[in-house]
């Protein structure tokens, strides 16, 4: 079925809902690589207003990729919430956003089961960013393993303490550096350089005993494969958190070596380890735009609408939680600190509308049009925004994978500004070995608990 | 000890950017300045033209024949939106390329911008120069360097089908980490032609002189030709042992040869 709008003299025609979804898309370098972009601004508003007349029902009833040709459609028609459809079932798009716009948290989460990945790209496609922002902030959505990370006030921050090497030591440095911040409530997150089971193995010992010794209420993970993973849970090894990259189609996710019944495997994994104290949160997923365009993979639809059905594989195996890395793909996907920052934003929106506990990896490459300005910019838009979490890397520079988030500091600024506290269990143990006072404010003294709990490494 | 020394002991363990101290929220002066030049040396490899002739000029020195070749993307600005462009050969380039082809070869060389100029104009010629002796001695028949700008990887394909070459190794300027502005990366590609993929080809990466210095550079490269040529292929099936040969005394005696 065709769209149509008419602006004065000119007729746009839009083929079907995938050239309408991805022509009303705020431009991108992405969409324009792939040869989905609108040709022109007027084209791009047309598109905008023919998807604001749509009906929901009609965005459930045409799958932008067959179901039988992929599984994360049938994953997202399969576990379509009928009930809590029904709520919006009345609604255009433009109806939608202006339903966002007045409805309470409660509402919001209890539709979010209703709201299919391509219903949540398309009303974002028409809001503005401060829409994406105040309906974003609204929904919460709240995990537990061994704390609570989520709730209203409170933002919380993956501790990054990345090694070019993998070496034990410097990445214990880097993590005591971090604590001493309040940072790692989120989970303490290692992306390794070798991708082998022993360097994992490891690790994850590494991050278990820092863990103990410290009593701290949080969760280690080691970034690695969930099929290296996997195996290191067959041996035995501690892993309290599965990671694994994901995209939004059945072909991308293959070409990161991932199928569903390989996350379930894991997922099952990992419950039957038993590590959480509060609760059975037990994955964590990274995403980001431009990654399905990026192996072949994008069946022509935009990457912000693949990047929403991302977050349906997320939200089958109740993560603990997801991030979109959104800067990190480079310039040829998103161009510039303007396109990066409306990226974050769309994608933190989507992911919370659909009730996924999203946080950002507010980043970017020196090879884009961006800097530190443009990262103070969507980390301060994102605290509005009631973001879960963000990242902790030293100094801003992650010395492993050469790119650039956000730093120990910038999470101290921003609960300044924002009054943003940290994951209330975590909060509570910075107190009780005297990092912070009881309001959470870092104590003079330069972290000194951690230095003195540490000899073998400090002196 | 105080706390302020145990953060420099911890601080000596790892390149990553802590015990920085802080100003309330934000970091000392000195951090943000220092971290703002990193990113300016960064940015600056990035958008720096390269000097084509000089590049040329230092491997002619060496007693290599040279060409020129440019990619289909006109600008840095185009070249960052559009890779695809930048796997391409320009028209110009490629009647150049036809007419310069000779008999076929064993090896085509190609010195490519990337994404770092300054890696080319600071590492291209040291790697070459350390890399010269081993292809004098193994006997094979080269094509002439080729100087390509606004370049990715696989614009090598190209220049290695066009200049009948059974194998080619890209030395092109990597994306500038913020302590690496000057890193530059080797990918070897047997029987190169448009449509390669990146899993069929070897690499070597962050060849500076704070990295994989040229000489064990060159002498990864030298051996892993050797095996493309030998076994005609490179790519995920072709592992790098060349370690083992460096392990042994002989092996010393080869690097210094």
């Amino acid at each position: 079925m065709s769209y149509r709008h008419v602006v004065g003299p000119r007729t746009f025609v839009f083929s079907d809902l995938a050239e309408l979804m991805a022509k009303a898309s705020p431009p991108r370098s992405g969409d324009r690589l792939a040869g989905l972009a609108a040709g022109s601004a007027e084209e791009c508003v047309a598109a905008r207003w023919c998807l604001a007349a749509v009906p929901l029902p009609e965005i459930l009833a045409r799958p932008l990729i067959p179901y039988e040709a992929d599984d994360v459609t049938r994953l997202i028609l399969d576990g379509h919430d009928a009930a809590a459809f029904a709520r919006i079932a009345h609604l255009t798009v433009g109806d939608f956003r202006e339903f966002l716009l007045t409805a309470s948290t409660e509402t919001l989460s209890r539709i979010a089961p209703g709201v299919t990945p391509e219903i949540a790209a398309a009303v974002s496609k028409i809001m503005r960013n401060q829409d994406l922002i105040l309906v974003a902030r609204k929904a919460r959505v709240v995990t537990r393993l061994r704390n609570t990370i989520g709730l209203p006030g409170t933002l919380a921050v993956r501790l990054q303490p990345n090694h070019p090497s993998d070496d034990p030591a410097g990445i214990t440095a880097a993590i005591l550096d971090g604590l001493s911040y309040g940072c790692g409530d989120a989970c303490i997150g290692i992306n390794p350089a070798s991708d082998s089971v022993q360097g994992l193995t490891g690790l994850l010992h590494l991050l278990a005993e820092l863990i103990d010794r410290f009593a701290i209420p949080t969760q280690g993970c080691v970034l690695t494969h969930v099929t290296t993973t996997l195996e290191a849970m067959n041996r035995g090894v501690p892993v309290d958190l599965v990671f694994q990259s994901i995209a939004g189609t059945q072909a991308a996710n293959a070409s990161f070596g991932v199928t569903l019944s390989v996350l379930k495997e894991a997922q099952e994994a990992a419950l039957a380890l038993r590590r959480g104290t509060l609760g059975d949160n037990v994955m964590y997923f990274e995403t980001g735009q431009g990654s399905a365009l990026s192996a072949d993979a994008h069946h022509g639809i935009d990457q912000q609408t693949l990047e929403a059905r991302a977050y349906a594989v997320a939200r089958a195996f109740r993560p603990l939680l997801v991030n979109t890395v959104v800067g990190f793909i480079g310039p040829e996907y998103l161009y510039d600190g303007k396109e990066i920052i409306r990226a974050g934003l769309e994608d933190h929106f989507c992911g919370k509308l659909m009730g996924v506990p999203l946080g950002v990896d507010v980043c970017y490459t020196n090879h884009a049009e961006a800097d530190q300005d443009d990262m103070d910019t969507l980390l301060t838009l994102l605290g509005a925004a009631g973001v879960t979490y963000i990242m902790g890397v030293p100094g801003a520079d992650d010395v492993m994978l050469n790119y650039q988030s956000t730093s120990f500091h910038d999470q101290l600024y921003l609960r300044e500004v924002m009054g943003l506290k940290r994951a209330p269990e975590f909060a509570e143990w910075l107190a009780r070995i005297g990092l912070t006072d009881a309001g959470g404010a870092l104590l003079p003294g330069g972290g000194a608990p951690l230095l003195a709990a540490s000899p073998g490494l400090a002196a | 000890m105080s706390p302020e020394d145990g953060w420099r002991r911890l601080a000596a363990l790892t390149p990553a950017r802590i015990a920085l101290g802080r100003a309330g929220a934000g970091l000392p002066t000195r951090e943000v300045l220092r971290f703002g030049l990193a990113h300016a040396q960064a940015r600056d490899a990035v958008h720096l033209p390269l000097g084509v002739e000089a590049v040329r000029a230092g491997i002619a020195a060496l007693g290599f024949g040279t060409l020129t070749a440019a990619s289909a993307a006109p600008d840095r600005t185009t070249y960052l939106r559009r890779p695809d462009f930048g796997r391409r050969l320009d028209e110009a380039s490629t009647a150049a390329l036809t007419q310069a082809a000779g008999e076929p070869v064993d090896l085509a060389l190609v010195v490519a911008d990337g994404l770092s100029a300054r890696a080319v104009h600071e590492g291209a010629v040291p790697l070459l120069s350390a890399l010269k002796p081993a292809l004098t001695g193994s006997g094979w028949r080269l094509a002439p360097v080729v100087v390509a700008t606004q370049a990715r990887v696989a614009l090598g394909d190209a220049v290695g089908a066009l200049l009948r070459a059974r194998a080619v190794a890209v030395l092109i300027g990597e994306r500038p980490g913020l302590s690496s502005p000057d890193s530059l990366g080797v990918y070897l590609t047997f029987d190169p032609r448009p449509g390669r993929t990146d899993a069929e080809r070897n690499c070597l990466s962050n060849v500076r002189a704070a990295g994989l210095t040229p000489d064990l550079a060159a002498f990864k490269l030298h051996w892993l030709i050797d095996q493309a040529l030998t076994r005609r292929l490179t790519g995920v099936a072709l592992k790098d042992e060349s370690d083992r040969l460096l392990a042994g005394p002989a092996a010393t005696g080869m690097i210094e040869a």
